[in-house]
C-alpha cells in the first residue's frame, strides 16, 4: 500500500479495508505519484519579526480598546466598591495617618481589583479557550503580549484611581497637593499587580483557579491594603509586608504627612517596580510556555 | 513592504513536507466527574507533501487528529517525534519560525472577540510585523475584498458566528504569507461569504502562488475547492489523492438514499432483501449499490406498494463520504452541507 518516501501514503499499519482493497490502493494512485515533489533546494526567506515596541504599542491600544467595550462596567464597579469602603472607614478612623492609610489603600484598590483580578480572569481564559493560538503564530515577542495586556490593564484604572483618591481627600479633610504622586504610583503598582494577576493567570492550570487566585489576591489587598497596620495582628502586618501593593499603599500613604519623607516614597515605590520587573518576567516566561503545549 | 515578504515555493515544490510525524496524548485518571481516558495516538506516524500552490485538504471527521495534526505544522505543539519542514525550515527544532512562514486560522476567536472588525485585521497586521501605514492598507484591502466594511466598526462578539469567522479570516490574510493553514475556515458561514472565501484564496493562489491546508469534515467543500486531500482517521492518513482520484476508487458504486413515510414495507420482498445490505437511521436508508443492483431497487421501491410507503429517494454518483466509508471509516461526523 505505500509509494515512495515523497509520497503522501497511506500508513504501513493501516487495516486494508474491505472494498478498498481491490484495483488501486489510494496510495497507489498515479496521481499521487508522478506529481510526487521535488526537494527544496534552500529554506525560504523569513517574513521579518514585529518589532518590540510597534508590537507592544499594538497589543496596548487592542486591549485598551477592548477594556473600554467590556470592561467599563466593573470600572464602575471598582470605584464605588472603593468610595464606598472609604464611607464605612470614615466612622471608625478619625483622620491622622489612619486615614491616609484607609485612602490610599482604597485608592490602590481599583488597581487591584482591575489590574491582578480582572487581567488573571482575562490571562486564564484566553489560555483555556485557545485564544493564546492567534497570538502564537504571529511573530510577536511575548514581553509585547504581556506589557502590552498589562500596560492596557493598567491604564485602565487610572480614571478610577483618580476619583477614588479625590473623593478620599474630601471625605478624611486631606491635601491633594500630592496627588500628582499618582502618576508614579500607578503605574507601578499597576505594573506589579498586572505583572502578578498575568502570571498568575497563565500558570494556573485552569481558568475557574486563575480566577480564584485573583479574586483572592484583590480581596488580600483590600483587606491589607485598607485597614489602617496599627490595628492588624502581627501575622496579617508579615503578609501586608510580603503584598506587592502594600508598597504602592505605603507611598501614596506617605504623602499625606505635612512633611513627606521622601526617600520612604521612593523606596516603596523601587519595591513596587521591582516587583513589577520580576513578576512581568515571570509572567513573559509562563506566557511563552502556556503558548507552546 | 513587499520586499520583505517570504517568496512563495516555486509551484510544485514541497512547502510542507511531513514524515513520520507521531503525538501522543497521555493517558488521564479519572477524577470526580470525568472519567479515565486511555493514552491517545492523536497523530500516528503520518507523512504528507504539501505542494507550492495547491489547496490541500485535511478530511476526516471530529477527533481524526486534524487540528492535532496542524497544531504540530504551526508550531503550536511539538510532536513526540518525526519531522516537519515548513519551505525548508525545520518548524519542530525552530517553532517560532511557522509564525514568519504561514498564517494560521484556528477554531476559537477568544482573542479577537472584543476587538472591532477593523482592529483585529489592523492589529493582527502589526503583530505579523508591517508598520502602521502598511497594515492600515492591508486592512482596508482585505475589509473590502471580503464585504466587511460595513461591519467594520462592530465588535465581532456582535456579529453572528459566520460574519465573525470571516472576519477572523481576514486577519488570516493580513500580512502576505505564503502558506495559509485554515481550521474549518467557514464554519457557520452563508453561501455568499463562503464564495467570498475562495474568491480570496484563489485570488492568492493566482496571483502570489500561495498554498492553502486546509482542514474540513465537510465532504462537499472537499469536493470542491481542494486539489488533493488527505483523509483522516484515528490520527492516521488512510488515503491521499485527488478528490476524483479518490472517488474512483469506489466509482463502481452509486449510493441510493431512501426515506420512508413511517415504516418500511418489509412485507415487500424486494425491500426486505434490501435491508440486509442497508445502513439505517431512523426512516432513512442509505444503500451503496453497483449500478444494475441501484437500478433493480428503484425499480422496486417506485412501484407498487413500496412506492406508497416511500417519502423520498435519491440516486447518486458516490462522493467523498462513501470514499471515507469505503476506506474503512467510522462513518460519523462528517457534515455534508
Amino acid at each position: 500500500m505505500t509509494g515512495g518516501p515523497a509520497t503522501p501514503t497511506t500508513d504501513r499499519r493501516a487495516p486494508a479495508p474491505g472494498r478498498a482493497a481491490h484495483g488501486t490502493g489510494p496510495g497507489m494512485s498515479t496521481t499521487a505519484r508522478t506529481a510526487a515533489p521535488r526537494a527544496v533546494a534552500a529554506p525560504a526567506a523569513l517574513a521579518p519579526r514585529a518589532r518590540l515596541l510597534p508590537a507592544l504599542a499594538a497589543v496596548y491600544r487592542a486591549q485598551l480598546s477592548r477594556a473600554r467595550v467590556a470592561r467599563i462596567p466593573l470600572l464602575f464597579v471598582a470605584t464605588f466598591q472603593s468610595v464606598g469602603i472609604m464611607i464605612l472607614m470614615r466612622g471608625v478612623v478619625d483622620g491622622g495617618t489612619e486615614a491616609h492609610a484607609v485612602v490610599a489603600g482604597s485608592s490602590v484598590l481599583v488597581v487591584a481589583f482591575v489590574a491582578l483580578n480582572l487581567l488573571a480572569q482575562y490571562f486564564g481564559q484566553l489560555r483555556a479557550g485557545g485564544g493564546l493560538d492567534h497570538y502564537a503564530t504571529l511573530p510577536v515577542p511575548p514581553a509585547a503580549v504581556v506589557l502590552g495586556a498589562a500596560g492596557a490593564y493598567a491604564s485602565f484604572t487610572v480614571p478610577g484611581t483618580l476619583v477614588t483618591a479625590l473623593v478620599g481627600c474630601v471625605l478624611f479633610q486631606l491635601p491633594l497637593a500630592q496627588l500628582w504622586v499618582l502618576i508614579a504610583v500607578i503605574p507601578l503598582a499597576g505594573a506589579a499587580l498586572s505583572g502578578l494577576g498575568a502570571a498568575l493567570g497563565l500558570l494556573a492550570p485552569r481558568p475557574e483557579l486563575a480566577t480564584l487566585l485573583g479574586q483572592l489576591g484583590m480581596s488580600a489587598a483590600l483587606l491589607l491594603g485598607v485597614l489602617p497596620p496599627e490595628r492588624l495582628p502581627a501575622l496579617l502586618v508579615l503578609a501586608r509586608d510580603l503584598l506587592p501593593s502594600t508598597y504602592g499603599v505605603e507611598a501614596f500613604a506617605r504623602t499625606f504627612a505635612p512633611h513627606p519623607d521622601w526617600a520612604a516614597v521612593l523606596v516603596d515605590l523601587g519595591v513596587c517596580a521591582g516587583v513589577g520587573v520580576v513578576s512581568l518576567t515571570l509572567a513573559t516566561w509562563a506566557y511563552r510556555r502556556a503558548a507552546v503545549r | 513592504m513587499d520586499r520583505t515578504d517570504p517568496a512563495p515555493a516555486p509551484e510544485g515544490e514541497a512547502v510542507c513536507v511531513v514524515r513520520d510525524l507521531v503525538k501522543t496524548y497521555p493517558a488521564t485518571r479519572g477524577r470526580r466527574g470525568a472519567p479515565a481516558v486511555p493514552e491517545v495516538c492523536a497523530t500516528d506516524h503520518i507523512d504528507l507533501d504539501v505542494r507550492g500552490g495547491e489547496i490541500f485538504g485535511l478530511l476526516g471527521p471530529n477527533g481524526a487528529g486534524k487540528s492535532t495534526l496542524v497544531r504540530q505544522l504551526t508550531g503550536l505543539m511539538r510532536p513526540d517525534s518525526g519531522s516537519v519542514r515548513l519551505l525548508g525550515h525545520d518548524v519542530v527544532r525552530h517553532p517560532e519560525r511557522a509564525a514568519r512562514l504561514l498564517a494560521y486560522l484556528g477554531q476559537e476567536s477568544t482573542a479577537l472577540d472584543e476587538l472591532t472588525v477593523s482592529l483585529a485585521a489592523e492589529t493582527t497586521a502589526r503583530l505579523r510585523g508591517l508598520d502602521a501605514p502598511a497594515a492600515r492598507a492591508q486592512r482596508d484591502a482585505v475589509l473590502d475584498e471580503l464585504g466587511l466594511g460595513p461591519l467594520a466598526s462592530r465588535p465581532l462578539k456582535k456579529l453572528s458566528g459566520g460574519q465573525r469567522r470571516l472576519a477572523c479570516f481576514a486577519t488570516a490574510l493580513v500580512g502576505r504569507r505564503p502558506l495559509l493553514v485554515l481550521d474549518e475556515p467557514t464554519t457557520g458561514m452563508d453561501p455568499v461569504a463562503r464564495r467570498a472565501v475562495w474568491a480570496a484564496v484563489d485570488r492568492r493562489r493566482a496571483e502570489e502562488g500561495t498554498t492553502v491546508l486546509l482542514v474540513t469534515h465537510n465532504v462537499i467543500e472537499a469536493e470542491t475547492v481542494l486539489d488533493r486531500v488527505a483523509v483522516l482517521e484515528q490520527g492516521r492518513v488512510i488515503a491521499c489523492d485527488t478528490p476524483s482520484g479518490l472517488k474512483a476508487h469506489v466509482a463502481h458504486e452509486v449510493r441510493l438514499d431512501l426515506l420512508w413515510r413511517e415504516r418500511p414495507p418489509l412485507d415487500v420482498p424486494e425491500v426486505a432483501a434490501l435491508r440486509d445490505s442497508a445502513a439505517e437511521s431512523g426512516r432513512r436508508w442509505v444503500l451503496r449499490l453497483a449500478p444494475d443492483e441501484a437500478r433493480a431497487a428503484v425499480a422496486a421501491v417506485t412501484g407498487g406498494s413500496a412506492f406508497a410507503a416511500l417519502d423520498d429517494f435519491t440516486l447518486a454518483t458516490p462522493s467523498l463520504e462513501d470514499v471515507y466509508l469505503a476506506l474503512g471509516g467510522s462513518g460519523t461526523g462528517l457534515v455534508k452541507t
